[in-house]
């Protein structure tokens, strides 16, 4: 195991979800690592000080979740590439500095290996209950990007995905992934430097003296300076102005924040991913994510068995919801079945997304383990023998 | 008649003047803090390029945006967290955050004991004012027994922290204290805290006219500084048990820790070297 000179692991190696987060923010040109240890996240943090002798890293284990992410954001503005990894209840303490992430437009990923609640819930447990703290954790209006691997191959893959959308929007990305998806070994497919597309933040090149830290772009992301060029630059979690200098005003407020969220969404199309299989003639649609979609493909062939016309829906960028995509689904099937290993979060959303055009069907797994494609499969004939148009959530 | 000549602010090389007027009350002990920071910087002859000001929340949370060097006004007692980021990121920089006892003793209270243990080379200003000022008046975990604030109103119960003990106990290599009427040992201070590689802490102890002196009925700032003249007393080394703050008593000042210890940068690249893969 040897990397090339950039750090990047390329060829085929025998990692786990964790590891190949690890390998993908390396190969991404991460090279700080703030953290607090918690499970099931550790194997990152291991990969990370195995290969950052290597790499030339500098890691921190913090005293809490807090102050790992606040010393991710400090490290970010001097110019590195920043991560932190956590899980369930830390990602709960990381969100005050997710909204000075957001607000100070600071480039970071976090990982959150998710584990059952409420509060310690089963540390090793699989889970998804995070999907909405993801999005609404912290206090205030902002959008964020959130993105949800189902292998370890996709760990890599959206990790480098992860920096560079959090260096071309200026904004903590979340990785969202489970004990299964983070602990379970496959091959992982590394490739060749020359092969990976890398985004780094925009830098301003102007005189010293013209700098103004929030003045937007055309695409309402500021260019960004580093601490130490000179710059002499002044940012503040409060309402700011184009200098960075707090203005408590309304005017100030939507001048500020509006852009902190149209900075995502205009771009939403660039950013949403997903992965459709046979939703063309479907009358019903299993939606999933991470751990449940392994699931989802042995309970479609299943289900196909009984006649029933099965489509898959896979969503990896979770935040932004593809929203267009499954407004349009609604319109044209009988159903959605969603499957999800908590009591219903993205299932709302799909319901909003649906509108009344299609029944939505809810799959709540208490969680600690994955649902059997027996399980998910009833629920897809259930939701199919439902001729009768349904204006709610229905928990199967 | 000759046009009048203005002269230039004589700290407008490290004051932010397009941010003057600040928003600290007359009487203030914050503004004499930064003023003894900026001559401490003169002093030094650093380049103000490699400073880096990061301030918490609260009154003197706001002494980032009036230092005209890189500086963050972060969350309420992650100042010190913060910092350590940027000084691992670019260890070049000279790191100092300024902020109050409420936002570095109380609700980050458990960073500063870990920056100190961990010896992160940074540089903490804490203004002491004995309250939380910005937020009206509350008891803070340095009030004085038996000192009046908005939620003490029977007198303050609960026995304050002594900062210099603490950060002595927690490793801080240098520790020092001086209140906002001596300002020139205080600017020496900081030049040393600022020299001084690893974690070091210079406490100051400043008047709040506008609550903790009219609330305890103290007077103005100019009584407060007149009773620092009269009732602070300067022991240097003096062991750090014996710093206490009663209320309206003693003051002890001075320069308490000096001491030598391998900072955090130091231990982590001799590790990091260890840790390199070996040239065949």
């Amino acid at each position: 195991m040897k990397a090339n000179s950039k750090g990047v692991l390329t060829g085929t190696h025998n990692l786990s979800g964790n590891e190949a987060i690890i390998e993908g923010a390396f190969a991404a040109g991460c090279r700080f690592l703030g953290v607090y240890p918690i499970s099931p996240s550790l194997e990152a943090t291991d990969r990370f000080l195995q290969r950052s002798g290597e790499v030339d890293a500098t890691f921190v284990q913090m005293e809490d979740e807090i102050s790992a992410l606040a010393a991710v954001l400090g490290a970010s503005w001097t110019g590195k590439k920043s991560m932190s990894v956590t899980s369930g209840s830390g990602l709960s303490n990381m969100m005050e500095h997710i909204g000075l992430g957001i607000m100070l437009q600071t480039p970071c990923v976090i990982v959150n290996v998710q584990r059952t609640g409420p509060s310690l819930g089963i540390p090793n447990g699989v889970a998804q209950g995070d999907t909405m703290q993801a999005r609404w954790g912290s206090h205030g209006d902002y959008e964020t990007i959130v993105l949800t691997p189902n292998s370890p191959q996709e760990c890599f893959d959206l990790t480098i995905k992860a920096f560079n959308f959090s260096e071309r929007f200026r904004v903590p990305v979340l990785l969202l992934t489970d004990a299964y998806i983070a602990q379970k070994k496959t091959l992982v497919k590394i490739p060749p430097t020359k092969d990976l597309k890398l985004i780094s933040r925009k830098l301003f090149k102007g005189a010293k003296n013209k700098y103004l830290p929030y003045k937007n772009d055309k695409n309402l992301v500021p260019p960004m300076v580093n601490v130490g060029d000179g710059y002499r630059f002044h940012v503040t979690g409060l309402t700011h102005d184009e200098r960075g200098y707090p203005v408590m005003t309304s005017e100030c407020q939507e001048a500020c924040v509006r852009p902190l969220m149209e900075k995502i969404t205009k771009y939403q199309d660039e950013i949403i991913e997903y992965e459709e299989v046979e939703t063309d003639d479907a009358d019903v649609v299993v939606i999933s994510y991470g751990a449940t979609s392994t699931v989802v493909s042995k309970a479609i062939s299943l289900a196909k068995k009984d006649g029933i016309k099965v489509g898959s829906f896979r969503l990896i960028t979770i935040w932004p919801f593809p929203e267009k995509r499954v407004r349009k689904l609604a319109q044209k099937i009988d159903a959605f079945v969603i499957p999800e290993i908590n009591f219903g979060q993205i299932a709302f959303e799909i319901e909003r997304c649906a509108a009344g055009n299609c029944n939505v069907f809810f799959v709540p797994i208490l969680g600690g383990g994955l649902p059997t494609p027996e399980d998910i499969c009833k629920s897809i004939i259930k939701a199919s023998k439902e001729k009768k148009k349904i204006e709610k959530l229905i928990e199967l | 008649m000759a046009k009048k000549k203005i002269e230039p602010h004589p700290m407008e090389n490290i004051l932010r003047m397009d941010r003057i007027p600040h928003i600290w009350c007359p009487a203030c002990g914050i503004g004499t803090a930064v003023t003894s920071f900026a001559s401490a910087l003169e002093k030094l002859k650093v380049n103000l390029d490699e400073v880096c000001v990061v301030s918490g929340i609260g009154c003197t949370g706001r002494v980032a945006g009036y230092t005209k060097v890189d500086s963050f006004h972060t969350t309420h007692g992650r100042a010190i967290a913060y910092a350590t980021g940027v000084k691992l990121g670019n260890p070049k920089m000279k790191v100092i955050v300024f902020s109050g006892d409420g936002d570095i003793i109380a609700i980050g209270g458990n960073h500063f004991m870990h920056a100190a243990r961990r010896n992160i080379d940074i540089t903490v200003i804490c203004v002491n004012n004995f309250i939380y000022a910005m937020t009206g008046g509350q008891v803070a975990p340095t009030t004085p027994l038996t000192a009046y604030a908005t939620t003490s109103p029977f007198g303050n119960i609960e026995p304050p922290y002594n900062i210099p003990r603490l950060a002595e106990a927690c490793g801080a290599v240098y520790v020092a204290r001086w209140t906002a009427l001596h300002v020139r040992r205080l600017t020496n201070s900081i030049v040393e805290a600022i020299q001084k590689p690893g974690f070091s802490v210079v406490e100051v102890i400043s008047p709040c006219a506008q609550y903790y002196s009219r609330i305890n009925r103290l007077g103005d700032g100019l009584d407060m500084m007149r009773f620092y003249h009269d009732n602070a007393v300067i022991k240097h080394n003096e062991p750090t048990e014996n710093l206490d703050i009663d209320y309206q008593k003693q003051i002890i000042m001075g320069k308490f820790i000096d001491r030598e210890k391998p900072t955090y940068i130091e231990r982590y690249n001799e590790w990091l070297s260890e840790s390199k893969p070996k040239k065949k």
